[in-house]
């Protein structure tokens, strides 16, 4: 309890997850505000003024619809703040407990475990996603479950190959030796240790699943037109390489939340190990 | 209490018989191939004593230490801890056995979870067996072991890496007392720090046993430090017993040609004596324990063995407590090698 | 001991790492030398410099120290050479052999590549006269059937035999030096035994000089001429190994020497000496030592005790010679 507090008040400390964590949380201001916020609609077409370069009346320009590429990405954020979050969220917790339960059993369960990530690996993205689709029906669901399921394996491999090299630590051995069950171990003791790869991972996997998105409502699996997302904006300004804002608005609003979450995700690794903890404390003393 | 209470008092703590402990080691065409790591090894460890267990790599010394602590499962054999069977044991009375038997491990700097605070890791135990019920009771629990093993109370609040070497130890020392154990396996507790830790750590421990009656499984493969450890000690090598006796009898009369050689390893203090003395100096290399030589596993590299030792080693002993596994104890003690 | 005529000497080296408020000051002052032929025992705990005074002395200090003073190889100053004359005035001159004999092989080679590879770099031998030099080498270090050995990889082999390898190796090209790492801390005392003999034997044949890495005091007591006892990066002690063994002058020698269980001489209880060695980033004001000392005079708590001859040839850094 004591040490949670004192890992978020170091995590405030540093400069570099304070400016990602204020990143991020202006980027959920704009998510939920959005509407309010924006001088146009998302879907206010007008072709007498398509493909306009940046400018007072539209500072990101607008697109091939004369649509205001501003607006457009200041709607996107929920969607595509959303989809990669919850996406994560479930490859990380099923991905994790996977890769834990494979790592530190061995054996029979981890042979099952490895081929069920195996079978995941072999399918294409858009296969599994169609077939989830066809249960499911198209959506922004749809779209989350299938890239949460597609990022699955990578999670339970990064994870497995990190606890195959802790359960050899002889502080688990000792843990071995004094008679604590397994699930004891793998809370106490291993997860605590295989988490800076995870976290690495999951910065990672944030930006991908961004763009996996993107491939899946260019389908018309994912998000539905004409709703707005990073990715199908960056997706859609692909065919216009002279009107050069179109692309690259939606990409810097992408590489701001990556960049955010890999600021937070640094800082986080930092203050959860006792050693760089203690580096971080004593520069504070100084 | 237990029907036959009174013969309690005078059996052994820890009574270890014919123990074998054999890892798997591929195939060579149709036949498995196994690792013979430990080989019909037995000893008895009396209760507020100290048993030395000493052997170079490849002994299997501490490969007892694991099967005593669950940590690797024994072939064959029996372990009784005070009459309960440490190796048929499953489930609840397992885990009682885990409380029972503590260890302390070699690398002080690897055997402390480094995401843990010390306090958090000398209260494990407590946790894992419930055995304090309140909170403040199991921290006031945590800094009576630090007081006990000479730490402050603040170091609670430590994590690993910020403790030396030695105070490491003492936390994994700690840690081994705090559910109450009746044996405490020390497997090179002392090997990983410095001579002048290793001093702190070896006084703190026979402190310790004065103090509360502790019963040690001393595993070492440094000689001295056995000596000045054990009440008694068992000399192993290629997973067999090779001499067991009461401290000053071995130490004063070696009596099998592995222990006089491993004696006379050691560097002499006096760089004068050192540069003069004859020295036994053992030729050869270890064999595979895949593959074990037969009859005295030692035979192969020893100078003093013949024919017959290809055959059977006979246990001799030269007296009531003093065991040596070997053919040529006579020509050992006469202390010379007929070529 | 002369430094012109010294195989290596060592003067003034200092090394630290890092800067500002947590610079380590690992190796601070240190000047010993080692004559032709001659054995030079570098004593210390963890943490005392030992072993980066050597390296740091012989250019292989890590990228991310400092090093200052001056090592001279028959003369030559190694630490004001560029990387390539280094590369060869080292190669030429210095053998090395360190801890652990399995991490300072190549895994991929065999026995044979790894020894003529030095050979044929530095002594420009074909690699039929380096082969016959390897054979040569290999039965020198009394590898039991060498020619079958020089087919092997390393992991084919046991740790004793591993370790003769790496002796091989650095007497390859004949050189002035032997520094050795340690070499036997991995081992067990009985292949320790027949290590401590061949280094031994080999050095009265070859008539090298060796510097010899150790914790131990006792291993080196077998081997040394002279010993240096080092502690927080400052050379405590020096003196020839008899004298030190007889006669200890600083308290922290005498420390080492009774903390140490020996056979066959029972104690109720050992000396040990309290506490734990200094952080290098957090060193005392006055004698490094302080801290952990028996007598404590009080001079010693704020005023560093200068290296001084307290016997002709025997140097302590302590203003207590006359206690016991």
């Amino acid at each position: 309890m004591s040490a949670s507090t004192s890992a978020w008040r170091l995590l405030l400390r540093s400069p570099v997850a304070v400016a990602g964590l204020g990143a991020l949380g202006l980027l959920v201001v704009l998510a939920l505000l959005g509407p309010v916020l924006v001088p146009y609609g998302a879907n206010a077409v007008d072709v007498t003024r398509a493909l306009q370069p940046p400018s007072g009346a539209h500072w990101f320009g607008t697109d091939d619809l004369g649509r205001d590429v501003l607006s457009r990405v200041v709607l996107a954020a929920r969607a595509s703040l959303q989809v990669s979050v919850v996406s994560v969220s479930i490859a990380l917790v099923l991905g994790v407990a996977l890769g834990l339960v494979a790592g530190y059993f061995r054996g029979w369960a981890d042979a099952v475990a490895m081929r069920v990530v195996d079978v995941l690996f072999a399918f294409p993205v858009m296969l599994l996603a169609i077939a989830i689709v066809a249960v499911l029906g198209p959506g922004l669901t749809t779209a989350m479950i299938a890239i949460g399921i597609v990022y699955v394996p990578v999670f339970a491999r990064v994870t497995r190959a990190s606890v195959l090299g802790v359960r050899e630590e002889p502080y688990v051995r000792a843990a071995v030796a004094i008679g604590a069950g397994p699930l004891r171990i793998i809370r106490t003791h291993v997860l605590p240790n295989v988490t800076a790869p995870i976290i690495v991972q999951t910065s990672l996997s944030l930006a991908f699943a961004i763009l996996a998105e993107a491939a899946l409502s260019f389908l018309g699996l994912g998000i539905q037109p004409p709703e707005p997302s990073w990715g199908r904006m960056l997706f859609d300004g692909k065919g216009f390489t002279g009107s050069w804002w179109m692309s690259v608005f939606p990409g810097l609003a992408i590489f701001v939340t990556v960049l955010a979450f890999n600021l937070v995700g640094d800082g986080l690794r930092d203050v959860l190990d006792p050693r760089q903890r203690s580096v971080l404390e004593s520069r504070r003393d100084r | 209490m237990t029907p036959d209470d009174a013969s309690t008092t005078d059996r052994p703590l820890l009574s270890v018989r014919d123990l074998s402990v054999r890892f798997p080691a591929g195939r060579e065409g149709r036949v498995r191939r196994w690792v013979h790591a430990v080989e019909g090894v037995g000893f008895d460890v009396e209760r507020g004593r100290t048993l030395g267990l000493v052997g170079e790599s490849g002994s299997g010394k501490s490969t007892i230490g694991n099967a005593l602590t669950g940590l690797v499962r024994a072939t064959s054999g029996t372990v009784h801890l005070d009459g309960t069977d440490v190796l048929t044991a499953r489930g609840r009375a397992a885990r009682e056995l885990r409380r029972r038997i503590a260890m302390v491990f070699q690398d002080p700097y690897a055997s402390l979870d480094p995401r843990r605070s010390i306090g958090a890791t000398i209260r494990e135990p407590l946790d894992v067996h419930r055995l304090l019920a309140s909170r403040a009771q199991r921290a006031a629990r945590v800094a009576e072991l630090l007081d006990l093993v000479g730490l402050p109370a603040q170091a609670a609040q430590r994590y690993p890496h910020e403790l030396s070497g030695g105070q490491r130890q003492r936390v994994s020392i700690a840690r081994a007392l705090a559910a109450d154990p009746d044996l405490i396996v020390l497997d090179e507790a002392t090997a990983s720090l410095d001579v002048s830790v290793q001093a702190q750590i070896m006084n703190l421990l026979r402190r310790l046993q004065r103090e509360l009656g502790l019963t040690y499984l001393f595993i070492s493969h440094d000689l001295a430090a056995v000596e000045h450890m054990s009440h008694r000690v068992v000399v192993m090598y290629l997973g067999r017993l090779m001499e067991q006796g009461e401290r000053s009898g071995l130490y004063e009369r070696p009596a099998h040609p592995y222990t006089q050689a491993l004696m006379s390893a050691i560097p002499a203090d006096d760089p004068a004596v050192e540069r003069t003395r004859e020295r036994i100096l053992l030729s050869g290399e270890l064999p595979s324990p895949v593959d074990p030589p037969s009859g005295c596993v030692f035979r192969t590299r020893c100078p003093l063995a013949i024919d017959a030792c290809a055959d059977h080693v006979p246990p001799v002993h030269l007296d009531v407590d003093h065991t040596a596994w070997c053919l040529r104890t006579d020509a050992a003690l006469a202390g010379r090698a007929p070529r | 001991m002369s430094t012109t005529t010294a195989a290596l000497a060592v003067e003034d080296l200092h090394v630290t790492i890092g800067r500002g408020a947590r610079v380590a000051r690992i190796v601070r002052g240190v000047s010993w030398s080692v004559q032709p032929g001659q054995t030079l025992g570098v004593v210390g705990e963890s943490g005392s410099g030992k072993s980066m005074s050597v390296l740091a002395a012989t250019g292989l200090a890590p990228a991310t120290a400092r090093v200052e003073g001056r090592a001279f190889l028959d003369g030559t100053d190694l630490l004001g050479l560029g990387p390539g004359e280094l590369r060869r005035t080292r190669g030429r001159g210095l053998g090395f052999v360190f801890q652990d004999p399995m991490t300072s092989l190549n895994p991929l080679l065999t026995v044979e590549r790894q020894i003529t590879e030095g050979i044929e770099e530095h002594l420009g031998a074909t690699r039929r006269a380096a082969r016959t030099r390897a054979l040569e080498l290999l039965e020198m270090v009394g590898i039991p059937d060498a020619a079958r050995r020089l087919e092997a990889y390393p992991h084919q082999m046991s740790g004793g035999m591993r370790q003769r390898v790496m002796i091989a190796i650095a007497l390859a090209c004949e050189p002035t030096m032997l520094v050795a790492d340690e070499p036997t801390t991995a081992l067990d005392v009985t292949t320790q035994a027949q290590i401590l003999d061949i280094v031994r034997e080999l050095q009265e044949r070859i008539g090298m000089g060796v510097v010899w890495i150790s914790h131990d005091l006792g291993v080196v007591g077998g081997l040394a001429d002279e010993v240096v006892v080092m502690y927080g990066g400052q050379v405590l002690e020096s003196a020839g190994v008899q004298t030190l063994h007889d006669a200890p002058a600083h308290p922290y020698t005498r420390g080492l020497l009774g903390a140490r269980p020996r056979l066959g001489r029972l104690r109720e209880e050992l000396v040990a000496i309290p506490g734990a060695p200094p952080d290098p980033r957090a060193l005392p004001g006055g004698c490094v030592f302080y801290e952990r000392c028996p007598i404590k005079a009080e001079r010693c708590a704020h005023e560093v005790p200068p290296l001084a001859e307290v016997a002709p040839g025997h140097l302590a850094r302590t203003f207590c010679t006359e206690e016991r």
